[in-house]
């Protein structure tokens, strides 16, 4: 399939539909609606269903409802509609259901604005909702990837029967990049892969030996037995972060003076900058978490090569992964910050600046 | 030997928990027998709430749910619209449908979702120990209420069925009582009606049963069903609001 010029809103869209997602439900919010409305116009030339819910937090039980029923399912929001979302994800979590959700980042905290930001990182990776509990965030730093994200968010949710997040920002969903689609899956593959979650999910039932009782259920009032639950997704959480870990290594090189770390939208501008310093002769490298959890501690770490003197995270936010790249790097070279907040990008020319100032 | 009443098939054998005196599991009795009456029991899936009935999974014998607080009506439509086979209902009480899910249950309603939805109302919160509900009475005591319920400081009890008799879509509503056995036999009715209504697929389907706390309350089971026909129902009237299949807007 050739190339088309898309809006990262739409692309993931798309990308959803093809890789057999029927159901979605979803509130306006900017800057993701175009995404609602995506849904809006082709779910229903799928076949699929589309309901613009009364609020992020209906959305979000809808998903829990059809995740339950063993269907592919998504929903997205921006920041706000993020944190209402969160009762929910948990309740995802707990009940371990295979949901995805995408968050079109803006600025916070509060009402915000609704220019890109980074500052969702917490949320998405340290909890956001209540319990002990983990999501898997995926990081696009371009459409292409925030399009083929979706059918990777959809395939990890339901290999692990877990919630996973796609964290984007108002920049991926606004900007307009070729993409190129991943084949659609057939409505044969499509019901081929509800039944496949008929050990579990919510489901016709037969009489006799074969009868079943599936309970969509995230409470456990034996402290005991809840104790085992959350250990139980321990030990899944274990699988995988050691089998899901992604990160890209940009210009990474045992000559490398520096080495930053960024993700997303920050990190195509810390690339820029990146490929000026190396026409001035200047080394530096790159990693880029693709997962923001599980998160890419031993890319880090395998990064920090012997000329590396200043490690450099620069993110849209105050600082929110910082303390992830110091637990990478354990000590061995001095970490510095620079980020900017307020939905404000910042420029190549400004990282590049900050980046001399270490040379 | 003749068996004239037995367990409903879709109850499971798990004893029910509820504090003596109390109708839950009346109710949910009545449910059961209306679903195998129906020969739904293997294409019936329910939402448990949070509150007295939040084991509610536990006890029908079919796939079943937990929902987040109130938000029963929008899982319910979630597992609905993934699996259109499955024939699907909430079971809920006052707190949890007429406070923190009101939105749930209201845009549930307003969209004619294919569910029944069985609401229980017995003015009080029971689970977490008698607090008020939006359905508590005008001057009713309760935990959070302990000088009664002043209607100019925290609002007056809510009609939900009332109010669902605004929305056009609902297809069914009616308020039905289980004070007396001549009251269950016509909150039967309603319950049948509302699950037959559902397997062929008519529309929402909405039936409030007024209930009892004894505990809560702090009187003896069926004094509290005296205080509730003398105190609830002259508020919560029982009334057939709609019945599009008998023709009654």
């Amino acid at each position: 399939m050739s190339k088309v010029l898309m809006k990262g809103n739409e692309a993931v869209a798309e990308a959803a539909i093809r890789a057999g997602c029927r159901l979605y439900f979803a509130y306006p919010i900017t800057p993701q609606s175009e995404l609602i409305e995506y849904m809006a116009k082709m779910m229903p030339k799928v076949g699929g269903t589309f309901i613009q819910a009364e609020s992020e937090v209906a959305a979000i039980n809808m998903v829990y409802g059809a995740a339950g029923a063993g269907k592919r399912v998504m929903t997205s929001s921006s920041s706000p509609g993020i944190s209402l979302k969160m009762e929910g994800i948990s309740y995802c979590a707990g009940a371990q259901l295979p949901a995805v959700i995408v968050n079109v980042q803006r600025g916070g905290p509060g009402l915000g604005d609704i220019q890109p930001a980074q500052a969702d990182y917490f949320q998405a990776t340290k909890g956001g909702g209540h319990g002990d509990y983990r999501l898997i965030v995926l990081a696009p730093s371009t459409v292409q990837e925030f399009a083929d994200m979706a059918a990777d968010a959809l395939d990890l949710a339901y290999k692990y029967r877990n919630p996973v997040m796609i964290l984007s920002d108002g920049m991926l969903g606004q900007m307009m990049e070729p993409v190129e689609f991943r084949p659609a899956k057939t409505e044969e593959e499509v019901q081929e892969l509800a039944k496949q979650h008929e050990n579990w999910c919510i489901c016709p039932n037969e009489d006799g030996v074969n009868r079943h009782h599936h309970e969509i259920n995230s409470l456990e009032i034996d402290p005991l037995v809840l104790e085992k639950h959350v250990n139980n997704l321990f030990v899944k959480y274990a699988e995988i972060e050691q089998h899901e870990v992604r990160c890209e290594e940009y210009n990474i090189n045992g000559d490398n003076e520096i080495l930053c770390v960024a993700f997303g939208t920050a990190s195509r501008i810390v690339k820029s900058a990146i490929n000026d310093l190396k026409t001035e002769g200047k080394s530096v490298g790159l990693i880029r978490p693709i997962t923001l959890w599980p998160y890419p501690y031993e890319c880090v770490a395998r990064a920090l090569h012997k000329n590396v003197r200043q490690v450099y995270v620069f993110e849209l936010n105050k600082g929110q992964m910082l303390d992830d790249v110091k637990i990478a790097v354990a000590g061995r070279c001095d970490v510095k910050f620079w980020g900017k907040v307020g939905g404000i990008i910042f420029t190549p020319g400004e990282i590049k600046e900050k980046l001399l100032e270490c040379f | 030997m003749e068996t004239i009443a037995s367990r409903p098939l879709s109850l499971t054998k798990t004893p029910f928990h509820y504090c003596p005196g109390c109708l839950h599991g009346v109710a949910h009795r009545l449910i059961a027998e209306a679903v195998d009456e129906n020969g739904l029991r293997n294409v019936m899936t329910g939402i448990a709430p949070v509150g007295c009935s939040v084991f509610a999974y536990k006890f029908f014998d079919f796939d079943m749910a937990e929902a987040a607080h109130g938000r029963a009506p929008a899982v319910a439509t979630g597992i609905k619209r993934a699996r259109p086979e499955m024939h699907v209902f909430t079971y809920q009480g006052d707190g949890d449908l007429a406070a923190i899910g009101t939105a749930e249950i209201i845009h549930a309603a307003n969209r004619g979702e294919h569910i029944s939805v069985f609401f229980v109302n017995n003015a009080i919160y029971g689970m977490t120990g008698g607090q008020m509900a939006p359905t508590t009475l005008p001057e009713m005591k309760t935990t959070t209420s302990p000088y009664g319920r002043k209607v100019d400081d925290m609002g007056h009890p809510i009609r939900m069925c009332e109010l669902m008799a605004t929305l056009v879509a609902p297809y069914y509503i009616e308020r039905v009582s289980l004070l007396s056995p001549a009251d269950i036999i016509k909150a039967k009715k309603a319950v049948a009606k509302a699950i037959k209504y559902n397997k062929e697929e008519r529309g929402f389907t909405f039936v409030e049963i007024i209930s009892t706390c004894p505990t809560n309350w702090g009187i003896d089971p069926i004094k509290a069903r005296d205080w509730a026909k003398d105190n609830m129902l002259p508020f919560f009237k029982p009334n057939c609001f709609r019945d599009r299949g008998e023709g009654v807007e």
